[in-house]
């Protein structure tokens, strides 16, 4: 008899979540030939992971960023806002380079629903930004130094009555609503509810009701496309996603200044936002693997890199709760896959004190031999192929990277081919010279 | 008391320190004495993020203690604080990139280092920087510039400086998350550092090529 979920151990679990990705629901590959190449694909994944087999080859996964658009003569505001252009181009992509996994079309956003919305947080192609660049943040103090008290008291409400108000213009009437667990009892309830009559509030979520449907819209295109290539063989590497708390704050919520400042001037503050955010982002990576089946979580690091933080400050602010979300994730079978962009070379000492075979490391610039010395036997790594060789490099040179990297990253197993940071501009063909190198000179023999 | 704004601003003391300075204030002290101190504080914080004792958040806090220093003072100032410079640099985040986190720190560097740095902000356009150099007579040109689409905004903007027929009279330094030798070499620029400790060495050692030996403060 099978055991139940909450018995099983985080290795069973892990194992029996990379099972649900080998044999995805509802797929059905469109020859045998496809769905060996998409079970060999994940096995090779999972196996670079898990430490336990040496796989076949080295995996190679590109992560790209608007660099489909711009191979498929697309560019990047009709990436956003054209859905049957963003699938036909990002589908051009996999299908010409075959990589190992692709990264679905979902990081290209819904342009227009952040226009329904009138989103302040980023500038977009076309909207702030060139229609022929990604999107940036635009960061600031969302949240002001002396809201922690509120945010850590009831993050949710916190959310809709103050933050979604102040980074979607549209939604500003939602500052009237009162918390929902104020409807406690008979009485109560009109008074709550006396907001959601007035016309501003009203439009607001007439609005939101809009810019829901212009999600799903998006999000049918984007779990088509993933069917699709799933059923060419091709699987999707990210199965969810969530963000290191340190970052969750620093980032879009009280901006870099803003966050670096309460370390001096409110760090008891500062750490209890820190623990009272951790809970919710460990669910946030759980529970969007859930909808995937597939375990690899996708953690975008930022405030954490070499030189943004002291020591001190690094263990004291950045990784208790960073661990955290992390155990949180290995405990419940998932496999965090934190993109470490800049580089990570004074924190490897720290980071290495996790279970063995849970994790993906993606390095952009820190020294790879260092992190193979201090991780290798620890957790797989992947990651360093410069980005400024795949925009301005040639092939060959490409090639004498990756070979290096075979030959001492990847040497017994726990790597994984990705560049350093995303890829957006970069030269089909050197894009391709990473790809197809790895395969032929990177099998395990 | 001398001695007491430049430790206890060097040690961020945020609340001792304009403690102090209100103190001096209210006895009659010079403004521009207390500017002066704390700007000798802020030198050596560079010195300490240079060696890597201070990290960012250090630069970031005393920047904004100094501000608030600034706000106490300047309204007793009676005259600019006199600050002797040594070399005049145009700076900014090229088209398309409003990332400000690295040119700020490069600039803060600078400006300690005793450079007169013209800071365009993010987003730059080329004519902008054209201009400047033409307004300032700057010998050197810094660029920074964080994402992937900054190595095409940083060679068109190295372009429209030679086409304005002012390349010769500039060196051109760039830097930014992922700029290397093979970014410098595609965009045209003379020098790209890895750090803002290393955008000072590169500076002064334009500076001496194109201006002669530095006066030293």
């Amino acid at each position: 008899m099978q055991k139940k979920w909450e018995e099983m151990p985080s290795d069973e679990k892990q194992e029996a979540m990379f099972q649900k990705w080998l044999s995805p629901k509802g797929i059905e590959f469109t020859s045998p030939e496809a769905e060996k190449l998409y079970k060999q694909r994940v096995t090779r994944i999972r196996d670079a992971v898990q430490l336990k087999r040496l796989p076949d080859r080295v995996p190679v996964f590109p992560n790209v960023g608007f660099f489909p658009a711009f191979y498929a003569g697309i560019t990047a505001e009709e990436a956003m806002y054209d859905y049957d252009k963003l699938y036909m181009a990002w589908k051009k992509y996999v299908l010409d380079f075959e990589p190992d996994a692709h990264v679905g079309v979902s990081l290209a956003g819904p342009g227009k629903l952040f226009d329904i919305l009138d989103y302040k947080l980023y500038t977009w192609p076309g909207h702030g930004s060139s229609p022929l660049h990604t999107y940036q943040c635009r960061e600031g103090e969302y949240i002001k130094a002396d809201e922690y008290d509120a945010f850590i008291q009831n993050p949710s409400d916190f959310f809709r009555s103050v933050y979604l108000p102040r980074i979607f213009r549209t939604l500003a009437p939602f500052k009237k609503l009162s918390p929902l667990t104020d409807i406690l009892e008979l009485p109560f309830v009109g008074f709550n509810l006396i907001p959601y009559g007035m016309p501003d509030v009203q439009d607001a979520f007439k609005a939101l009701l809009e810019a829901g449907g212009e999600a799903l819209r998006w999000g049918s295109v984007a779990s088509a496309f993933d069917k699709e290539m799933a059923q060419s063989g091709f699987p999707n590497f990210f199965g969810g996603t969530t963000k290191a708390p340190f970052d969750a704050i620093g980032d879009t919520l009280r901006g870099t200044t803003g966050i670096m400042l309460d370390m001096y001037r409110q760090p008891d503050k500062l750490l209890e936002a820190l623990e009272a955010i951790t809970p919710l982002l460990i669910e946030m990576g759980i529970s969007s693997t859930s909808r995937t089946g597939n375990p690899i979580v996708f953690i975008p690091l930022h405030k954490g890199a070499d030189g943004f933080l002291s020591d001190e400050q690094y263990k004291t602010f950045y990784w208790p709760t960073f661990r955290k979300v992390l155990m949180g994730l290995i405990d419940e079978g998932r496999v965090p896959f934190p993109f470490v962009e800049g580089g990570y070379n004074s924190r490897l000492e720290v980071i290495r004190d996790l279970p063995r075979g849970k994790v993906i490391w993606w390095f952009d610039l820190t020294d790879m031999d260092k992190a193979k010395q201090m991780l290798g036997n620890n957790a797989c790594i992947g990651g360093n192929m410069p980005i400024t060789l795949l925009n301005v490099g040639t092939p060959a040179e490409v090639r004498d990277h990756a070979k290096k990297l075979v030959d001492t990253i990847g040497k017994d197993g726990g790597y994984i081919m990705i560049n350093g940071a995303v890829i957006d501009e970069a030269k089909p063909e050197n894009v391709k010279a990473m790809i197809d190198f790895t395969k032929e000179y990177g099998v395990y023999k | 008391m001398t001695e007491d704004i430049v430790s206890a601003l060097i040690d961020l003391k945020e609340k001792e320190v304009l403690e102090i300075v209100q103190h001096r204030l209210n006895i009659g002290d010079n403004p521009m004495s207390i500017m002066s101190d704390a700007r000798c504080a802020m030198e050596t914080i560079g010195n300490r993020f240079a060696s890597g004792e201070y990290f960012i958040p250090d630069l970031v806090y005393s920047g904004v203690i100094l501000r608030e220093i600034s706000d106490i003072v300047k309204p007793k100032l009676t005259g600019e604080a006199e600050i002797k410079r040594v070399g005049k640099i145009v700076f900014g985040t090229v088209a398309g990139d409003i990332h400000d986190i690295g040119k700020d720190i490069v600039v803060f560097m600078l400006d300690i280092n005793g450079f007169e740095v013209y800071d365009l902000g993010v987003d730059v356009p080329v004519q902008k920087f054209v201009e400047k150099i033409k307004e300032t007579g700057a010998p050197i040109v810094g660029l920074s510039g964080f994402l992937t689409l900054a190595f095409d905004a940083m060679k068109e903007t190295v372009v429209a400086i030679k086409t304005a027929g002012l390349r010769d009279k500039v060196k051109i330094m760039i830097g930014g998350g992922q700029i290397d030798e093979a970014v410098r070499k595609y965009t045209g620029a003379d020098a790209y550092g890895k750090d803002a400790m290393a955008a000072v060495s590169l500076a002064k050692s334009m500076w001496e090529i194109n201006k002669g030996p530095l006066r030293e403060g």
